[in-house]
């Protein structure tokens, strides 16, 4: 394999990974988003804590093998329980308030923007303003070879396999069980699935609870490769409602192709488009055009995709509410 | 049927009561300062006022820290007089936002009367803050930032700076670079201004071949993941790899060239990436690739003289930790004022005393000696750091040597001061 | 019950007002200069947000964009003083005020009416979506100009020139920025009342059947887009002029998330709601932040309990 190639196949695995996590952000904002039509911004604070709690779990356990996946799992009932805690404290008051949708929305922003602010400041309050980091096991920290010329680091092979697994739980879920088909309908018309029997109060926790864990584990995910901050809270807030936009609100299959294709882009596009750019024009401009370019690309895709398809890329073919 | 923007009167009620209230206490809060200006300028002359601007929120309040603890220990340290005269040490937090830097700039220099003025970590707040605080007739020190233009065509008699020029570590890595015998480099920096000046300066002074330089985004959603500019870096073939990855994003970076498996192929030089604030952070990682890298530094918590050695005795036994050079720069400050208004006999209003004995530096600074250049930025040595575990199990900082002797930065001919 | 509390709002507000046109006086007189120049942001701020009031407000469009068009009118003011200082730039190259407030105007309006053009095919979610994602690309392209100081931002070095005024004078300046407030407000109140204000608050309401009556929705709905956006850019030329500084930050999303919070907090629609919610927002941060350093906390349970409130949740002690 000619190392052209080689480089090629590496850049494309690494949109994967990248593709693949950022999946994991956006998953649980587009369960809430979508079958509960609820905007939360709250998702950040949720991504932040996951990571301190988990990264906090993992430092006590130092030295207990398995100390760090041990963390991450006991983080996810906490998260739940966090999700719960908004659903029943702060989404079903103001769901009942017989608001506009409109002006439901932009409650809701208000009410999850700051719930953002409150849990960063007590973040700051328990962790500090200083990050913290987790030990990996030996066996995520090396590398593996894939074919002669191409290496991926054995971590981000992990979070390719943690993504698709996500994935494909939540597309069982969803699409094979008694309790997906009940959700499927609350996201279709709420009204009508509790008229049929749906315990839509019951479905609507639990939906925060899977959404929150799975911020949580997001967050939790990412410590290895960055570490737990604060500014976790608004970093992937802005990416994460571009990545279910684009998709398409409510799908599932559409958050998990959106984000495959926005970590595919911002990584082609780091990898590649300064030289693509140098072919046609001058080097100095081409220099400083390819950062500014690459980084404005997200939001270029987005603008393409909505100006061409109003409603992202697959949208769930019923929805309800207008 | 939905209803519209219910009691919406009565909500604003409540911010308008809010509001009230905090128009009666800003009012009041106006008032106190008030009583004490009826007494005139007395009180401004017989207190020396400093306001300290800089990062306690967000991810970056860990620097922000680091620099307060070590400005209250250097006003401790002389007893908490300048001259004579009381020191009040004001604190406010920029937010790592240039606007609010700016807003808190003028709140000190329009309503505590601040003579002085320091702290600043990041040249954009630096940048915003400069013309209200220098209009006011206050001296503007930097403890950390240094931008090329306040060291070039924007220099101000009343500005000065306790730290270094941006251009100057990247040039000092550049040569090491040179003397290790690296022969061709790939250059990986964020996409802002400091991280352009940092690339500027490596390549102002490294003689071998840059394969490929990389400028990643940067900003509130910065880049979280590296492994398409390290894949490139590896693909490029460089012997060595520059990296400037400040604050947390170089934890990141680290930890993703180690991930990689890219040291068996490229040699990694960095600036600002490891230091006090870091090297806890990277030791519970457990990243002992760190250990024994080596990078340029003014300053070196092991530097050896007398007042350096008492600066880092003193804040290891207040604070229970190792200072960063963060630190050191913020102590440096808080005696550069002292040096000012000691000049000046604690006249605060003789700005020209003030200034001269300020341009002398002949404090004790905890880098041994250094002067200024025309444009009030220090010419200084650069030394050779390395990271070692020390007796206790820390990692920290050790001078290995030296790279620049007295180095001044390549813009004071741009400044039109003398 | 409703009476009363109305009148007092009232009020409070034109207080308020009154306080804002009297600043520049009692900040002399309790020796408070600092409260002036908190004082001329909050007019800055209020005047944007009137320029989003009617957005939102009557043409039910959440822009999230809105920032972008302080950041506009900031550059329109700091580029052309740049080049009158250091030379270069041609034509651009002026201190006179009026021109600048002219080009900020004749850009924000251009940006307005391009990224209007393509967000407002769209509603909604996406909408809010769009018009972030357009003043994103702007952050990152000031980002890039290097030239204009980059991510670093650029400090003005003189103020704009304005025949008989002198912006350097912080009374001057402060009174020039509350008379653009009182001239976005009235001009707020007339559109409000005009014809073609009523077209917009019907396609807000019905835009269908606005449609089905033969309204261009679309276009009065872009009008309205236009119209906010050259309010806001106003109000970034007075903000470079105040600041002496202009910076990429300027267009960060978070901030157009401000000022949709205080156009929220004043109430959405109202003709003064504008004032009271700037005033709100700003003071309260100005006042938490000077309480502690974990300002968030308070801050972020008041917009909990603020949204609780306006949605009438906290009135019956969470009953339905």
């Amino acid at each position: 394999m000619s190392a052209e190639a080689a480089l090629i196949i590496t850049q494309l695995l690494n949109g994967v990974q990248l593709g693949l996590l950022l999946f994991l952000v956006a998953a649980g904002l587009t369960l809430i988003f979508g079958v509960l039509d609820f905007v939360n911004l709250a998702h950040g604070a949720f991504v932040m804590l996951g990571a301190f709690i988990s990264a906090s779990i993992a430092g006590m356990l130092q030295g207990v093998p398995g100390g760090w996946l041990l963390g991450v799992v006991l983080m996810l009932p906490l998260l739940a329980l966090l999700g719960m805690a908004l659903e029943l404290l702060l989404a079903r008051p103001l769901q009942r308030a017989g608001l506009t949708p409109a002006a439901l929305h932009l409650a809701q922003v208000l009410a999850t923007f700051g719930v953002l602010l409150a849990c960063s400041a007590v973040a700051m309050m328990i962790w500090g303003t200083q990050g913290m980091g987790v030990v990996l096991p030996g066996w995520l920290r090396g590398q593996v070879a894939l074919g002669e010329a191409v290496q991926l680091p054995a971590y981000r092979l992990f979070i390719i396999v943690i993504g698709l697994m996500v994935a494909l739980a939540l597309h069982l879920l969803l699409q094979r069980t008694r309790l997906g088909m009940q959700l499927r309908a609350v996201a279709s018309n709420a009204d009508m699935a509790a008229a049929l029997g749906a315990p839509v109060d019951a479905l609507r926790v639990a939906v925060f609870a899977l959404g929150a864990a799975l911020a949580g584990l997001a967050g939790a995910l990412m410590v290895p490769i960055a570490e737990a901050s604060l500014g976790m809270a608004v970093e992937y807030i802005i990416i994460a409602f571009v990545i279910i936009i684009i998709g398409g609100l409510g799908s599932l299959k559409g958050s998990f192709f959106a984000a495959l294709l926005v970590g595919m882009l911002d990584t082609l596009g780091r990898a590649f488009l300064d030289d693509a750019l140098a072919a046609v024009l001058p080097l100095e401009l081409a220099e400083t055009a390819a950062p500014a370019l690459s980084s404005m690309s997200i939001y270029l895709l987005m603008a393409a995709v909505l100006i061409w398809k109003p409603a992202g890329l697959f949208p769930p073919p019923t929805r309800g509410r207008h | 049927m939905p209803r519209k923007f219910p009691f919406r009167h009565l909500a604003s009620l409540v911010s308008a009561g809010v509001l009230s209230a905090t128009v009666v206490a800003a009012a009041a809060g106006a008032g106190a300062p008030t009583a004490q200006a009826q007494q005139g300028t007395d009180a401004d002359a017989r207190e020396v006022r400093i306001g300290f601007v800089t990062t306690l929120t967000t991810p970056a309040g860990i620097i922000g820290r680091d620099m307060v603890d070590a400005a209250k220990l250097a006003i401790e340290h002389m007893g908490g007089k300048m001259a004579g005269l009381p020191v009040k040490l004001i604190v406010e937090d920029d937010g790592f936002r240039p606007d609010v830097g700016r807003q808190k700039t003028v709140k000190l220099v329009k309503q505590d009367k601040v003579r002085f003025l320091t702290g600043y970590i990041w040249s954009h707040v630096l940048m915003a803050s400069r013309k209200p605080a220098l209009d006011a007739g206050a001296f503007l020190i930097s403890a950390n930032a240094g931008p090329a233009p306040l060291a070039g065509k924007l220099c101000h008699q009343n500005f000065f700076s306790a730290s270094w020029q941006n251009d100057q570590l990247p040039m000092a890595v550049g040569e090491l670079m040179n003397r290790r015998g690296i022969k061709s480099a790939y250059i990986m920096v964020p996409n802002y201004t400091a991280g352009k000046n940092m690339m500027a300066g490596v390549m102002r002074t490294f003689k071998g071949k840059v394969l490929g330089r990389d400028l990643t985004k940067w900003g509130k959603d910065a880049q979280l993941d590296f492994s398409a500019e390290l894949a490139k870096a590896r693909a490029s073939g460089a012997e060595a790899l520059f990296a400037f990855y400040p604050g947390k994003a170089g934890v990141a970076f680290l930890k993703q060239f180690e991930q990689a498996g890219l040291k068996q192929h490229m040699q990694l030089f960095t600036v600002f990436m490891l230091d006090a604030l870091s090297l806890p952070k990277l030791k519970q990682a457990g990243m002992k690739d760190i250990l024994g890298r080596q990078s340029p530094h003014f300053w070196s918590p092991d530097l050896d003289n007398p007042v350096n050695a008492k600066f880092v005795a003193d804040f290891r036994e207040k604070y229970g930790r190792t200072p960063s050079f963060y630190a050191a720069q913020a102590y440096d400050a808080i005696n550069l004022i002292r040096a000012g208004v000691e000049g000046a006999k604690g006249n605060l209003d003789d700005a020209d005393a003030i200034r001269a004995a300020m341009k002398r530096a002949d404090f004790g600074s905890v880098r041994g000696s250094f002067t200024y250049g025309n444009n009030h930025f220090p010419i200084q040595d650069f030394h050779i750091r390395e990271v070692v575990q020390n007796d206790a199990g820390e990692w920290t900082l050790r001078t290995v040597g030296r790279i620049y002797e007295k180095h001044q930065d390549p813009y004071a001919k741009d400044c039109p001061l003398k | 019950m409703r009476l009363p509390l109305r009148g007092m709002v009232a009020v409070l507000e034109w207080g308020l007002l009154a306080a804002l046109l009297a600043a520049p006086l009692l900040a002399q007189w309790l020796a408070a200069p600092f409260w002036l120049d908190v004082a001329t942001r909050l007019a800055i701020l209020a005047l944007a947000a009137v320029g989003l009031n009617l957005l939102l407000g009557v043409g039910g469009l959440a822009s999230f964009g809105h920032a972008a068009y302080l950041a506009i009118g900031a550059y329109a003011t700091a580029i052309p003083i740049y080049h009158s200082l250091y030379g270069g730039g041609g034509w651009l190259a002026t201190d006179n005020g009026l021109l600048h407030l002219l080009l900020a105007v004749a850009a924000g309006g251009l940006f307005a009416l391009i990224t209007g053009a393509l967000a407002l095919k769209t509603r909604g979610i996406h909408f809010i979506m769009l018009t972030m994602a357009f003043s994103q690309m702007l952050f990152y392209l000031l980002q890039g100009l290097e030239t204009y100081g980059g991510d670093d931002g650029m400090s003005l070095d003189v103020r704009s020139q304005l025949p008989g005024l002198d912006l350097d004078d912080a009374a001057q300046l402060h009174w020039l920025a509350v008379a653009a407030l009182v001239a976005g407000l009235m001009l707020f109140r007339m559109v409000q009342r005009s014809r073609f204000g009523l077209v917009l608050m019907g396609c807000k309401a019905r835009p269908e059947r606005m449609w089905a009556l033969g309204w261009p929705v679309r276009p009065v709905l872009l009008a309205a887009f236009v119209i906010g956006g050259m309010l806001a850019a106003v109000a970034g030329w007075l903000s470079a002029n105040h600041a002496t500084f202009v910076s990429p930050a300027m267009a960060e999303w978070t901030h157009s998330g401000e000022l949709l919070f205080m156009v929220i907090l004043g109430g959405a629609g109202r003709w003064l709601g504008p004032l009271t919610g700037a005033a709100a927002f700003v003071l309260l941060e100005e006042w938490l932040s000077s309480l502690t350093l974990y300002w968030h906390l308070p801050f972020g349970l008041l917009l909990i309990g603020i949204a609780l409130w306006q949605a009438g949740v906290l009135q019956r002690g969470g009953r339905p």
